[in-house]
């Protein structure tokens, strides 16, 4: 059984100009309850790996830099 | 696949006291167990991070139950628990939280939570349930969490971040023997021995299908998605009363709480479309959530939250209020729908269903020690069967899980276990990750969740409860296709098979009482009438010798608090007197 890639719009942005992870910041991505942030190989920033988000905004107030913003969910707003 | 070695490592640690869950219970389960005995090795293993974890991970903007003196006394909160749920209470374990309350949110205060107090200095509580006084509101309490980290860290309780427990380990004597976890991003085992394990893992708040269709829309922390009622019932633990859903009234889509609790003290009211209060008392009970239900399907609805005759200064202190604690997102949802409260009252609408004590009154079986029916093992907080325990609830019964865990420590070895066991939960646990092909974990959960919707949601038609386990018996057998690309989505699959076990729980044990009661939460079309002759008592659900699903009655235990009969039926009453007559 073949897989589909279903593409959805993330809640989760990151700004890669305030993101620090190159520094080894991984705050955003140790809060997170359901694990859904993680560094992006292509940029070595943080971002919303996986669509599975409860806007409950850990990531967004811990983040040192305000890099971090959390927006609802497309199908919630 | 790739993301996992074909060799599985596997590290065997050794404690006193195992806690699973780190949101609230668990916490205060390690640290008063630390308190108890600092000498004992407490191991609190946790599926996300301890810093940010379980129902208040953004804090909380206030304590529903508190029992404080000069506002209530531990016999009166009893007395309105009972009544609230039918009578069908254990109230010994409803008189232990009651009387620990109050020292719990002393000890809270001391540690830096923060309670709103009046000029005096005293605690400025609130009435919002029918009878007594209990509300105390917390207009700072998004720190709750980093106050619980920082006593975790003092009494040296040892952490174990994205482990994700499997299932317990029963010992050859019967006794419990501690658990199996996986690691959610690397696939690695863990197995910590224990001579105690307290379970505080939430509720299942991942059972229906939230009308928006977003799966990880839900009431609960995602994460809570029934993990420690699948744990409990595959150790043989009994269950108690999971026919008694939690339901609750929310704003709609959003689905977090509107907060009457919050609101109603300033004046802000459930309404109707032409703005009426329909129902006397904003307190989730079953009852009222019934009378919601009625409503949203009347001509009368939708249902709002009303404050738009609030003065600006009390909507401002609401909105900081509700806008910087529990679910802070909330006041961007309004701003995107242009939901302003001083012109618009808030669109509500009801949950989808799940199992959590905190404002119901199922889950894994608990005596006033916390102590389920298997020795050795302890359950506190949303998934504890003690009702209507909020997040004070957690605290003070985690507690008590935590000492009185310690006290069986000093009397106790580690019990001996069978290897095969643990070899057998990992062929379970990696079977996913053995295909190369098959079903994704998102499709199966979405469709488990669904079927739940459409079959199990109350009103309970029996036809419709039939076809429904028909259907959650299909999509267990699709496990045989479950496939998984890497760690992440292995927790995904094992979260989708503790939905599962909740499903198959709620629908069981909801045709095994043959009434109806507490109001939405457990009405039988087929069994309209309260039958107190054959079911004042609470079920019990549990894995027989055979592995199967069985049920049992369990008698209510004599009151502590005695009830008058005409007070039993205070909370029947909750429609408005003006609607009621229409």
């Amino acid at each position: 059984m073949p897989f589909a890639n279903h593409t959805t719009s993330v809640p989760v942005t990151v700004d890669d100009d305030k993101c620090i992870a190159e520094k080894g910041c991984r705050v955003c991505i140790d809060v997170c309850p359901l694990d859904v942030l993680a560094i992006n190989p292509a940029s070595g920033k943080a971002h919303m790996k996986y669509d599975e988000c409860w806007y409950c905004m850990p990531c967004e107030v811990d983040c040192p830099t305000g890099a971090v913003k959390v927006e609802i969910p497309y199908l919630l707003r | 696949m790739s993301a996992f070695d074909s060799e599985m490592k596997t590290e065997i640690v050794e404690t006193d006291i195992l806690v699973i869950g780190g949101g609230t219970g668990g916490p205060m389960a390690a640290i008063k167990a630390k308190e108890k005995n600092p000498g004992l090795k407490v191991v609190l293993m946790e599926k996300a991070n301890v810093k940010r974890s379980g129902a208040v991970s953004m804090g909380m903007d206030g304590l529903n139950n508190a029992v404080i003196p000069g506002y209530a006394t531990p016999e009166q909160y009893v007395k309105e628990i009972t009544v609230a749920n039918d009578g069908i209470v254990h109230q010994k374990a409803v008189m232990a939280y009651a009387t620990g309350s109050y020292p719990m949110i002393q000890y809270l205060d001391s540690i830096g939570v923060k309670f709103e107090k009046d000029g005096s200095g005293e605690y400025n509580v609130r009435k919002v349930h029918h009878m007594g006084t209990y509300v105390l509101p917390m207009p700072e309490g998004h720190h709750v969490k980093k106050a619980l980290y920082r006593q975790l860290r003092k009494h040296q309780v040892l952490v174990t971040n994205r482990y994700m427990a499997t299932r317990l380990l029963t010992g050859t004597d019967g006794r419990i023997a501690g658990a199996i976890g996986v690691n959610t991003r690397t696939g690695e085992f863990l197995v910590i021995r224990a001579k105690a394990v307290v379970l505080a893992c939430g509720a299942a708040g991942r059972l229906g299908l939230p009308a928006s269709g977003y799966l990880f829309g839900t009431y609960e922390n995602p994460a809570n998605c029934g993990d420690g009622y699948a744990m409990a019932y595959h150790a043989g633990a009994g269950l108690a009363n999971l026919e008694c859903y939690q339901i609750n009234p929310l704003i709609k889509d959003y689905n977090g709480p509107a907060c009457a609790y919050v609101t109603g003290p300033f004046g802000g009211y459930t309404a109707n479309n032409k703005g009426e209060r329909f129902i006397e008392c904003d307190y989730w009970s079953g009852q009222m959530m019934k009378e919601f239900y009625g409503e949203l399907l009347s001509g009368n609805g939708p249902v709002f939250l009303n404050m738009t005759h609030l003065a600006e200064e009390t909507i401002s202190e609401i909105e900081t209020i509700l806008h910087s604690n529990e679910r802070p997102s909330r006041g961007r949802f309004h701003e995107n729908r242009g939901t302003n409260y001083r012109e618009k009252m808030v669109e509500m609408h009801i949950s989808e269903i799940g199992f959590c004590s905190g404002h119901s009154a199922s889950g894994v079986w608990v005596d006033e020690n916390a102590r389920t029916t298997v020795p050795g093992l302890y359950a506190a907080g949303d998934m504890a069967s003690v009702p209507h325990n909020y997040m004070l609830g957690a605290f003070v019964n985690g507690g008590i899980a935590g000492e009185d865990a310690a006290d069986y420590c000093a009397s106790t070895d580690l019990p001996a276990y069978d290897a095969a066991d643990i070899a057998r939960e990992q062929a379970r646990v990696m079977a996913p990750t053995r295909r190369d092909d098959g079903l994704t974990p998102f499709e199966m959960e979405y469709k488990a969740r669904r079927l739940v919707n459409d079959y199990l949601q109350p009103p309970k038609v029996t036809a419709k409860y039939k076809i429904g386990q028909a259907r959650l018996a299909e999509v267990r057998d699709d496990l045989s296709a479950l496939c998984v690309k890497d760690p992440h989505e292995l927790m995904r699959a094992l979260e989708l098979q503790s939905i599962l076990d909740c499903a198959d729980m709620a629908a069981a044990a909801s045709l095994y009482r043959t009434e109806s009661r507490w109001g939405l939460y457990h009405w039988r079309v087929d069994h309209p009438a309260t039958d107190n002759e054959n079911w004042f008592c609470h079920t019990l659900l549990y894995k027989d010798e055979m592995g199967r699903m069985a049920h049992k009655k369990r008698a209510v235990d004599p009151y502590v608090v005695e009830i008058d009969e005409d007070e039993m039926g205070a909370y029947h009453q909750l429609r408005t007197p003006a609607i009621a007559a229409e």
